[in-house]
């Protein structure tokens, strides 16, 4: 059999995502305690740049996905 | 102290000592050129303005002020390292043109004068090109003869803008010259070509990935870079340019995003990167040039550091698209760490190099009032970390196994590698010799609590769409595929169009020839009838026949005498 690697067993990356979520939780957590300067009224709302991160990751992956449909072309079309 | 010699004649003597020298002395020379010309900068005595005079000109050959220092030093480290990463290589030619190409990039950062700028602009684009034609494939020979034109229409524009500029002006000086007259407008789109501007940006996506995996890690070092010099210089405080980094940093995510290729992803992401330099020239402030320029910087490095790890994974399995690749982490570590701190340092981690650069920019847009552009750079921040920052490893290193099984690269791709990863770092955890460097004294302070841990949200929810999105299976798959974008104009719509306009014509063509010909055959048949051999004009009728002719002519004209009243 095949070497394992870490990734390869489920429980490890479980784990790894576990530990992803925890660190994300505990940033967000930041926000309660901490007060961040403020240069734009925007900043001010709890959590803006999770939020905003989250959004424009998830914006950004789901608008490419439509582009998809307009501009995705066969590999070979500038070649025909 | 010895004076110092302009570094793109050592470059052009080292070009000719590894064009005629064998083997490993060549590979020594190939990379001892940028490291003895770095030593000649540093340490030779240079005055501020050096002239050289022909026939009735003087050209300022060399200027050096802060601006086009912090740029030299920057394109000798990029030298350096592209050098090292491309020891291994047997081929004279590459080795060769790349030193040329390095020092047409610092003739363009040193030039004092705009005919100067103009002769060392299209060298690179000269030399360039073969760096692209080295790959030895038909894709990229068409790649390399478009990236050719356009580079030869920046270099005509720009000829143009300057001629005018010199005319209106009498100064051949480059300067500060601002959005003003026809001149200044030539001289911005050439400057905007090179740098990639939205819908002038394609040349850079088009010809960059069919590079060799060693060409891709010099082309992305200085032609963009030396175009961002070229817009500090000329055009600080230029409204017009906040927009259009603006759109730069935002609409080539989207691309990368659905890009298969991915040293063509590395690409998109360059032009978003520009966009934040762009931007910061836009705005113009102390800070914002300071992080325009410290970017550029830190963008050369992390940038060759992406390209290197990809271009390792080229030339180890041959492949580069996303769907073919996967699971090289288990046996190339070595190099999925190093990709990963390129990629940590162009997503501006905190303690990495793009943190230190990004973020003065994105401050001067507060500053000064552009709420929407600095709202669009956060939405390309996150986007950057999405797409390049987890999409290159992740799809290279992780991801589905692919069951590819390679070694790591050659020892000096590694090597350099590494010394762009330590570069990285470097600057990004203590970045004050850089702040030193910049043209304007530097006050702004990184890491305060608000940009880490602002930095942070955003950087680590952003990554958490990544794995929901992943996870739920809504995360587009790596297809085979292309995506259409502004080269579509010239690689689809202008080809069809004037095909279809030469068969159109063709077909007219042919339709005249034809009515021609049938003009012609009509007329010969008229003729053919009436004097061929048959015909009665070509008869011959015997004398007496002739006789009775006269006589009834005689006869004629005698009635007719007679009727008009001969009598």
């Amino acid at each position: 059999m095949a070497k394992q690697h870490f990734l390869d067993k489920p429980r490890n990356v479980k784990r790894v995502l576990r530990t992803f979520y925890v660190v994300c939780a505990g940033l967000l957590a930041i926000d309660l305690i901490f007060a961040r300067h403020v240069f734009h009224a925007w900043e001010e709302l709890f959590g803006f740049y999770a939020i905003f991160g989250w959004i424009a990751g998830v914006a950004l992956v789901l608008g490419a996905k439509e582009m998809r449909k307009l501009l995705m072309r066969r590999e070979d079309y500038y070649d025909r | 102290m010895i004076a110092s010699l302009h570094p793109a004649l050592i470059f052009v003597a080292g070009a000719v000592l590894v064009a005629l020298s064998p083997g490993r002395l060549r590979a020594a020379l190939f990379v001892l050129t940028p490291v003895a010309s770095f030593a000649n900068l540093v340490l030779g005595d240079h005055a501020a303005l050096t002239t050289v005079e022909i026939f009735d000109y003087e050209l300022a050959v060399f200027r050096a002020d802060r601006l086009s220092l912090l740029f030299g030093y920057l394109f000798h480290l990029a030298a350096i390292i592209g050098a090292v990463f491309a020891l291994h290589l047997r081929e004279r030619m590459q080795h060769v043109v790349a030193l040329l190409y390095v020092g047409s990039g610092l003739g363009i950062v040193f030039a004092g004068d705009l005919v100067t700028l103009f002769i060392f602009w299209e060298l690179a684009a000269v030399t360039s090109v073969f760096l692209i034609w080295a790959r030895r494939t038909q894709r990229a020979t068409a790649a390399g003869f478009r990236y050719l034109m356009v580079q030869m229409v920046s270099g005509l524009l720009l000829l143009a803008g300057v001629l005018i500029h010199v005319h209106q002006t009498g100064s051949t000086a480059f300067g500060y010259i601002g959005l003003g007259g026809t001149a200044s407008w030539l001289i911005f789109l050439a400057f905007g070509i090179k740098c990639a501007f939205p819908l002038l940006h394609n040349w850079l996506t088009d010809a960059y990935p069919e590079s060799t995996p060693t060409g891709t890690v010099f082309l992305g070092a200085f032609t963009t870079k030396a175009a961002i010099y070229a817009l500090a210089r000329a055009y600080p405080g230029t409204e017009l340019l906040v927009y259009v980094g603006a759109t730069m940093a935002v609409f080539p995510i989207f691309y990368a995003v659905i890009e298969n290729d991915l040293r063509r992803v590395l690409c998109y992401s360059m032009i978003n990167q520009l966009g934040f330099m762009v931007a910061g020239i836009g705005i113009g402030t102390a800070l914002a040039i300071n992080g325009a320029v410290s970017h550029a910087f830190n963008d050369v490095i992390f940038k060759a550091l992406l390209f290197m790890s990809m271009g390792a994974v080229l030339h180890m399995t041959g492949k580069i698209n996303g769907s073919d690749l996967g699971g090289l982490y288990k046996t190339m570590p070595v190099t999925t760490t190093l990709c990963i701190v390129g990629a940590a340092s162009i997503s501006a981690f905190p303690l990495f190099s793009g943190f230190v650069s990004k973020s003065m920019v994105m401050a001067a847009a507060l500053e000064e009032g552009y709420d929407w552009v600095w709202l669009l750079l956060l939405l390309a921040s996150a986007g950057a970390f999405h797409y390049v920052g987890i999409k290159i490893p992740f799809f290279a290193f992780f991801a589905h196994d692919s069951g590819i099984r390679v070694k790591e690269p050659p020892l000096n791709m590694l090597v350099a590698m590494f010394i762009a990863a330590a570069l990285c770092i470097g600057i990004g955890a203590y970045p004050w010799p850089l702040y030193a460097l910049l043209p304007f004294p530097v006050e702004y302070v990184p890491f305060d609590a608000t940009h880490v841990v602002a930095q942070l949200q955003l950087l680590f929810f952003s990554a958490l769409a990544f794995a929901w999105l992943k996870i739920t299976g809504l995360y587009p798959p790596e297809l085979r595929s292309v995506n259409i974008d502004a080269e579509w104009t010239y690689r689809w719509f202008a080809p069809r169009v004037i095909r279809g306009v030469w068969s159109f014509g063709a077909s007219i063509d042919r339709a005249l020839r034809v009515h021609a010909l049938r003009g012609v055959d009509a007329v010969v048949a008229v003729a053919w009838r009436y004097c061929g051999p048959q015909a009665a004009a070509a008869r011959t009728l015997p004398t007496s026949a002739a006789a009775i002719w006269v006589a009834v002519l005689l006869g004629v004209t005698l009635v007719i005498y007679y009727l008009h009243g001969g009598g």
